[in-house]
């Protein structure tokens, strides 16, 4: 059983944290990652920057473009993370734009995530179809996981095949935007994390976008297995570097 | 062998729809419903209706005598640059939004580069009371202050891109993301023949009236429907797409696409996709790209803004690839000097981007008797500042 599956049958709320890999500087990555595990991180999602993030608002763009200056390229990330299991046990993933990948080779690309001991993929400009089309052969041959995201405007029939398709969990966007905004959450979010909890989906769903603080990680934990925090860790390294990221753990779950 | 788009909304290996999931819906919408609108009587009707009265199609198909006597060839010049708005952008705004009527959508987005297309939708959304937002790199803004004036003036708000190269792609980038915040109102008019499947196609297929007319205003002149060749410059790709489309697979008719060499092709400063790109994906398309060894899309350069894009739309990979159309880089020198010429010859100031599709007469001989239509697509009001700077040192 792959590490991710493994944590999803823990019995408690699930905090997963991005993090741009190379910012705020390029040797950052690999103590990011432990200390993120040590302060009560249960996954995370490693970002392999992109110049053009389509999906992303301003701070992400930013720590990209930054970690991209810094010197950041795929085979410098893999480096980094080459003796990686041997300091940190939970799931890492990988999510980046599926340019980088192509050009690396895919089958490539899979071959070193799988030496590495990374469990999943999060290729957002992959859609769900192509990807069940001419790349899931692949991904599966390296024992990789790949999460699919849905939104609010997701079809039934579409969730229901992105739920087949999937073997981790679901990748549920809070909000009709790109990551960063920080309005919080109202009637209409978890009106729909309660329809999507209804599906009784094969999946457990993970909610990202919008979770900032303790409150939002809250509400959409209420239904989901767990939430994701992308941005405002993003600020959090920005403002007080990587020496206090226990800080920005417990403030999340309120410890 | 055709090259025109499978029903998979791909031109060979080109194309496709590689967006996130947040964009998918309206995608989705859009592919499934195009092609049925677009076949509608009523759609027809007011779309053509709008192209001839609000356009002032057709526009000429005009034989150039002095040109012509100076490259002892047979020169005819469609002239999209009379069209209202300048340029041939306005052909695909006005099909998009009698689509995004259609589709119930109220507040329409749009990115540009010279200005053209963004003073195109401005322009059709003032026609038909919607909101209007356009994004445009900063260094754009300021480049082509005259188009910025006039989409305000139409009603339509500028907003700057402030990322990358603060030029077309990271514009389109803005759009692209804005999409994603207003999924359920907007509808976000590309410019070009470029984006995810069904955008190339749409576009394309708006622009095709180009090509439609030349076919009879040429048999009109010359008692045939097939010229020797085609000129058009790509940038994404749009005007050279609406020239060629109804010669497509047609190869007696030879198709050349005139890309922005800048400061020449391996000066690190230049938009010539097919030399310096590689397949990979930009803007939800799989295509040929400038990007680094790593997969980052690099930027590009062009004095013409309307050039300055590291990709072309998949209709345009696959003609280079397959070899079905020639492509020619053009340097920023060779531009200006051929708009120069225009200007004196024929009494013709061209738009710097439909320069470059001139500068080819000097670097190719074609024979006496040869029927040669360049894409005159647009004009070159927007750009006097840049002449003037340009041959005043």
């Amino acid at each position: 059983m792959n590490r991710i599956q493994k944590k999803l049958q823990e019995n408690h709320k699930l905090l997963s944290i991005y993090f741009t890999a190379g910012y705020p500087s390029l040797e950052d990555t690999a103590s990011i990652i432990q200390s993120l595990e040590k302060n009560g991180a249960d996954m995370i999602e490693i970002g392999l920057p992109f110049s053009d993030p389509l999906a992303d608002g301003p701070t992400i763009q930013a720590s990209s473009t930054q970690a991209l200056e810094n010197g950041m390229t795929t085979n410098v990330l893999f480096n980094q993370l080459k003796d990686i299991r041997k300091t940190v046990s939970i799931p890492l993933i990988l999510m980046g734009y599926f340019n980088p990948m192509l050009q690396y080779g895919v089958e490539a690309f899979c071959a070193k995530c799988q030496e590495i001991g990374i469990d999943g993929l999060i290729i957002p400009d992959l859609p769900v179809d192509v990807f069940n089309e001419h790349y899931k052969a692949i991904f599966d041959r390296h024992g990789l996981i790949n999460v699919f995201l849905i939104t609010p405007q997701t079809s039934i029939d579409r969730i229901k095949f992105i739920d087949s398709i999937s073997k981790g969990f679901i990748y549920m966007v809070s909000t009709a935007s790109v990551t960063g905004s920080n309005s919080g959450f109202g009637t209409e979010q978890t009106t729909y994390f309660k329809r999507i909890a209804d599906m009784k989906l094969k999946n457990p769903q993970i909610v990202g976008f919008g979770i900032s603080n303790n409150e939002t990680f809250t509400q959409a934990t209420q239904y989901a297995k767990g939430a994701i925090i992308g941005s405002a860790f993003i600020k959090h390294l920005k403002h007080a570097g990587t020496n206090k990221i226990g800080e920005f753990t417990a403030s999340i779950l309120n410890k | 062998m055709s090259y025109n788009i499978n029903d998979k909304g791909y031109y060979g290996k080109f194309g496709g729809a590689y967006i996130p999931e947040m964009l998918y819906p309206n995608v989705e919408e859009l592919r499934q419903n195009y092609l049925k609108i677009m076949s509608e009587p009523s759609f027809k009707s007011e779309f053509n209706q709008l192209l001839k009265d609000y356009v002032g199609r057709p526009s000429p198909l005009y034989f150039a005598k002095r040109l012509s006597e100076k490259y002892n060839t047979k020169i005819y010049l469609k002239r999209e640059d009379l069209n209202h708005t300048g340029a041939h952008k306005v052909n695909n705004t006005i099909g998009q939004i009698l689509m995004a009527q259609r589709l119930g959508k109220s507040r329409i987005i749009a990115e540009t580069g010279a200005g053209q297309h963004g003073v195109a939708t401005a322009t059709v959304c003032a026609l038909m009371g919607l909101t209007c937002i356009v994004y445009m790199g900063e260094v754009d803004i300021a480049r082509q202050a005259p188009n910025v004036a006039r989409m305000k003036m139409l009603g339509a708000e500028v907003r700057p891109a402030l990322s990358g190269s603060r030029t077309l792609k990271d514009a389109t980038n803005e759009a692209i993301r804005d999409w994603i915040n207003n999924p359920i109102d907007t509808h976000y008019i590309i410019g070009s023949v470029v984006g995810p499947h069904p955008y190339p196609d749409m576009v394309a297929r708006f622009q095709a009236v180009v090509s439609e007319e030349i076919q009879w205003q040429l048999q009109e002149k010359e008692g045939t429907t097939k010229p020797n060749y085609v000129l058009a410059c790509v940038g994404g790709g749009s005007n050279a797409a609406g020239a060629f489309y109804h010669y497509l697979d047609d190869i007696d008719v030879k198709l050349i696409a005139v890309e922005a060499a800048g400061k020449g092709i391996h000066s690190g400063e230049s938009a010539a996709t097919s030399a310096l790109g590689r397949e990979g994906i930009i803007h939800g398309s799989k295509t040929l790209l400038m990007q680094t060894h790593d997969g980052q899309i690099t930027e590009p350069y062009s004095i013409s803004a309307g050039l300055d894009y590291p990709g072309v739309g998949p209709m345009h990979a696959h003609l280079y690839t397959s070899g079905r159309a020639e492509f020619i880089s053009i340097t920023d020198d060779q531009a200006m000097t051929a708009g120069l010429e225009l200007s004196q010859l024929e009494g013709i100031i061209p738009a710097i981007e439909s320069s470059h599709a001139f500068a080819v007469l000097e670097q190719k001989t074609f024979e006496p008797d040869d029927i040669v239509i360049i894409n005159l697509s647009g004009r070159g009001d927007k750009d006097l500042q840049n002449y003037i700077d340009y041959f005043s040192y």
